[in-house]
């Protein structure tokens, strides 16, 4: 059972910084995942820590402290992830406001421009 | 078309799939208003707002897609920002704001930095019923407080800024629901601007219809509460000086 939640954690990592390695994730988003996942890796090889840190806790069944982290963490990424997109939704949004008027200026000064858009006849 | 403004007065017409009013209230504020340009900003309409109001005389700006009163009018303050406009006043589209009293709205910038141009409270045929009228009267007066002076209608779209108020716009001009109404107007009175209200006539609308659905005003209710805690519990904006 180890063997196979170590495997599953390992692939998992691969998979992360293999994104990172290929630019398709950002430094910053990976960085919770690469912590995760090591974290996770050290609990499934010495899963002796869990339970002690169930005693210590008062958490009678061991693996309810293992969900409870899980959801803890899942909601810290889902909000962290929420935030992000907000910040990047008025990004847009200011760019979206700097592009429409730009290009109403545009047309201005191309309204202001002399109309010699067509070749002229050769003399 | 010049890039340099012809008036120090902008009107900004926020508009979102306004065909059947768009070229009618353009062509009136040009002809019954006073000196100025007129800026429709299209807020990402699918029908031909857009052409109508070029058509009719007024600048336009067209939004990529949809942003809400509150981008649009961000946007159009930025443009008046930016082209160099003394004062801007929202004007909407539909035509219930008359623009004979454009004038009167932007006179009161003589001794305020934001004019509210607000619906007479004895008239009958405005009178709006339940929730709605709860949060208005509510809005109205914590806004009153706040400001220091008395405001009965704070969610009118019928709203002039000086430079000094256009510029705290620019800055802090929030994107969410009301923003363009209650939450504006907080962040500008809590970062110095001051407010006063004139008396204005409203018109029927020319297109579209108010929403009298009981739930609809009960989210409106919850929804501008919301947004009155939100703005007043925000961290203060620095003044924008001049």
């Amino acid at each position: 059972m180890t063997i196979v939640a170590v495997l599953f954690v390992v692939v998992v990592l691969v998979f992360v910084i293999e994104m990172l390695r290929r630019q398709k994730i950002r430094e910053k988003y990976a960085v919770l995942w690469i912590v995760i996942g090591i974290g996770t890796l050290v609990l499934a090889a010495f899963p002796d820590l869990l339970f002690w840190a169930a005693r210590v806790i008062g958490v009678q069944v061991p693996s309810n402290l293992l969900f409870a982290i899980a959801l803890i963490l899942l909601l810290g990424v889902t909000l962290h992830l929420s935030r992000e997109v907000s910040s990047s939704e008025d990004e847009i949004r200011s760019l979206a406001e700097e592009v429409a008027i730009l290009r109403a200026d545009l047309r201005d000064v191309q309204g202001q421009l002399p109309a010699e858009r067509e070749p002229r006849p050769r003399p | 078309m010049t890039l340099t403004p012809r008036s120090k007065t902008l009107v900004i017409m926020p508009a979102w799939n306004e065909a059947e009013s768009v070229f009618s209230t353009v062509q009136e504020v040009l002809e019954h208003g006073p000196d100025c340009d007129v800026l429709v900003v299209d807020d990402g309409s699918t029908d031909a707002t857009a052409r109508l109001a070029a058509e009719a005389g007024a600048r336009v700006i067209r939004l990529p897609f949809n942003m809400g009163v509150g981008g649009a009018m961000r946007t159009g303050f930025k443009y008046a920002l930016q082209h160099g406009y003394e004062q801007a006043i929202q004007v909407d589209a539909d035509g219930q704001h008359d623009p004979r009293e454009i004038q009167r709205v932007l006179d009161g910038l003589a001794n305020a930095d934001i004019v509210i141009g607000s619906r007479f409270e004895d008239r009958k045929e405005y009178e709006v019923k339940g929730p709605r009228k709860w949060a208005m009267v509510v809005l109205g007066g914590v806004l009153s407080r706040i400001s220091g002076t008395r405001l009965t209608d704070v969610t009118s779209g019928f709203r002039a800024a000086n430079r000094r108020a256009i510029r705290q716009y620019v800055a802090h001009y929030p994107a969410e629901y009301l923003g363009d109404t209650i939450d504006s107007l907080v962040v500008a009175v809590r970062s110095g601007c001051t407010v006063a209200q004139v008396p204005v006539n409203m018109r029927a609308r020319q297109g579209g219809t108010p929403s009298h659905h009981p739930v609809k005003a009960a989210v409106y209710l919850v929804r501008s509460g919301l947004a009155l805690v939100f703005a007043l519990t925000r961290k203060k904006s620095s003044p924008v000086g001049d």
